[in-house]
């Protein structure tokens, strides 16, 4: 009988938990350790983040659904990684310190056949003054990383609505904040949402809208920006994104890194190394990602964390580290089968990957400071690793190869990726795009980097039902529900 | 007076440089017809694309 430890309960861990159960049976064993007692569609946080929905349609209690599947659910953190055993044993195993009411704080050795890291990300508030401690939000901001903390936001929400009925204007600060964040595309659909939002209350007249970001130009989704086939051109994404922007009246602001927020008021440096204030009523910027702090031990007891993380905590994979300078990059520098390179049995899916390098062009101020998105790897993409590394590993534990035989590159599949500019069944619109691939390969797809035929983009109605759809259908899938297996990743 | 096309937008300002939809494209994002027919659209491409993708 063979164990397989997933570390994480998101998106790719749960992808991956719940394949390999279903196709590996009762003979053998699946382990799920997250800190988490529900899972979240967090997709659909932005519109708890506006009141459209309620926080507990966007979660579900993991429990019952892994008591269904026959998953063995461990409500703990992963602390540490011994991939060689210890002294006495060569079993490789992980160290955990529950979190349930129960247990909390007791630790515990789990040991593993495989090991699958999809510990998602530390949302790293701490990484700008004023934004929070460690992972923690802090008092002057709000947030939708969270089900908890969209909620909390949907109230600081109707306070500003309320103050502008009464005829007090208010300023809106939404998207990133630090020089390093990812998940633009979250910020996007959230100021959309505010948005579409204050029209439907009556008080758009009332705010000011601004949108802070990163990237070096609107539409870059840390994905080096991207070409749509639209009314016979290669439309880039910078007209397509500053057109929605602009026709809505909401300013933006470019190449920012938000080095300081207090009541009120952030403070940010541009690419161009000048220092800029904006002043807020209401701010929701997304932190930046860091890996969660796992360590890795060696048998001897050494710390060999450096050897099998990159110092972004995120573990290595069989990605091309040493790529070196943007103009050298490649396609192929791109992971294929998620495998660690130095434990054959040990793989890592989602956000907790390591990239090679980032997607979009590395940019700094003249003061030094990195002020470029990092690559986005949520969604789609993630849960297409989940289950890649699922088949591998079912493969290899039935015998039919040693070596991964399943992989998801983000640089030869694409993503779908419906973003919402405001919920409602007649007068909701999103925005549906699809990329492919994710990052861009200009010795296949000469010219733009990426298939015109597979990269479109356009708003309306029916992406949002495309959206809405989607919701509830991922919902049944994560739950188990009759079919699941059907609803693609 | 000339027809209105668009709000005022800031000469010189980021806005400025942009394209802005007019009338013609805003009624076809919310037309529940010509919707029904994206709605359709959207499904085939992006069930392409994950066929596409999985290896």
């Amino acid at each position: 009988m063979a164990r397989v430890v997933i570390m994480g309960g998101g998106v790719s861990g749960h992808t991956a938990a719940t394949f390999i159960k279903d196709m590996l049976g009762k003979k053998h064993e699946v382990v799920v350790v997250t800190p988490n007692s529900n899972w979240n569609w967090i997709p659909s946080n932005i519109w708890v983040g506006v009141g459209e929905m309620s926080a507990e349609e966007v979660v579900f209690p993991l429990a019952p659904v892994y008591k269904k599947a026959g998953i063995d659910y461990r409500q703990a953190k992963a602390l540490g990684i011994h991939p060689e055993g210890k002294a006495d044993s060569d079993t490789p195993y992980i160290v955990i310190e529950y979190t349930d009411e129960e247990k909390s704080g007791t630790t515990e050795e789990l040991t593993y056949d495989y090991l699958i890291n999809a510990t998602g990300p530390k949302l790293n508030f701490g990484a700008t003054p004023g934004l929070g401690e460690g992972s923690n939000l802090g008092e002057h901001t709000v947030s939708v990383c969270t089900a908890d903390h969209a909620d909390h936001a949907s109230h600081e929400l109707d306070s500003c609505i309320e103050k502008m009925r009464n005829g007090e204007r208010q300023a809106f600060l939404i998207g990133t904040g630090h020089g390093m964040c990812t998940c633009q595309g979250a910020a996007f659909e959230y100021i959309f949402n505010i948005e579409h939002k204050l029209k439907s209350e009556g008080v758009r007249d009332m705010a000011d809208i601004t949108f802070i970001t990163n990237e070096s130009f609107l539409g870059d989704f840390g994905m080096g920006g991207l070409h749509f086939k639209m009314g016979g051109f290669a439309t880039s994404s910078k007209v397509f994104a500053e057109s929605l922007y602009a026709e809505r009246g909401m300013d933006w602001i470019i190449g920012a890194h938000v080095n300081k927020v207090e009541a009120g008021k952030v403070t940010y440096e541009s690419l161009d190394g000048t220092m800029d204030e904006q002043e807020f009523d209401f701010a929701m910027l997304i932190p930046p990602f860091a890996g969660v702090g796992l360590k890795a031990i060696a048998k001897d007891g050494s710390d060999i964390t450096s050897k099998v993380f990159a110092p972004n905590g995120f573990m290595k994979v069989d990605a091309n580290y040493n790529a070196g300078a943007y103009e050298n990059w490649k396609a192929s520098d791109w992971p294929r089968t998620l495998q660690n390179p130095d434990y054959g049995n040990v793989f890592a899916v989602g956000i907790a990957f390591a990239p090679p390098h980032l997607i979009s062009k590395p940019m700094s101020s003249p003061n030094g400071t990195p002020i470029n998105p990092t690559p986005p790897r949520t969604g789609m993409p993630s849960a297409m690793m989940g289950k890649a590394v699922a088949l591998s590993i079912l493969d290899m534990i039935k015998g039919k190869s040693t070596e991964p035989t399943h992989t998801a590159c983000m640089s030869e599949m694409g993503a779908a990726c419906v973003a919402s500019a405001g919920k409602g069944l007649f007068t909701g619109t999103a925005a549906a795009m699809t990329v492919f691939p994710i990052v861009p390969d200009f010795e296949k797809y000469p010219g733009v980097g990426r298939d015109l035929n597979g990269t479109t983009g356009e708003l309306g109605l029916a992406a949002h039902w495309v959206k809405h759809i989607l919701h509830h259908l991922f919902i049944w899938k994560a739950k188990l529900k009759p079919g699941w297996t059907l609803i693609p990743e | 007076m000339s027809k209105k096309h668009v709000n005022h937008i800031e000469p010189y300002s980021p806005q400025f440089g942009t394209m802005i939809p007019l009338g013609g494209a805003k009624f076809l994002r919310t037309c529940v017809l010509w919707q029904l027919v994206r709605f359709v659209a959207i499904n085939i491409r992006m069930t392409i694309l994950i066929l596409k993708s999985h290896h």
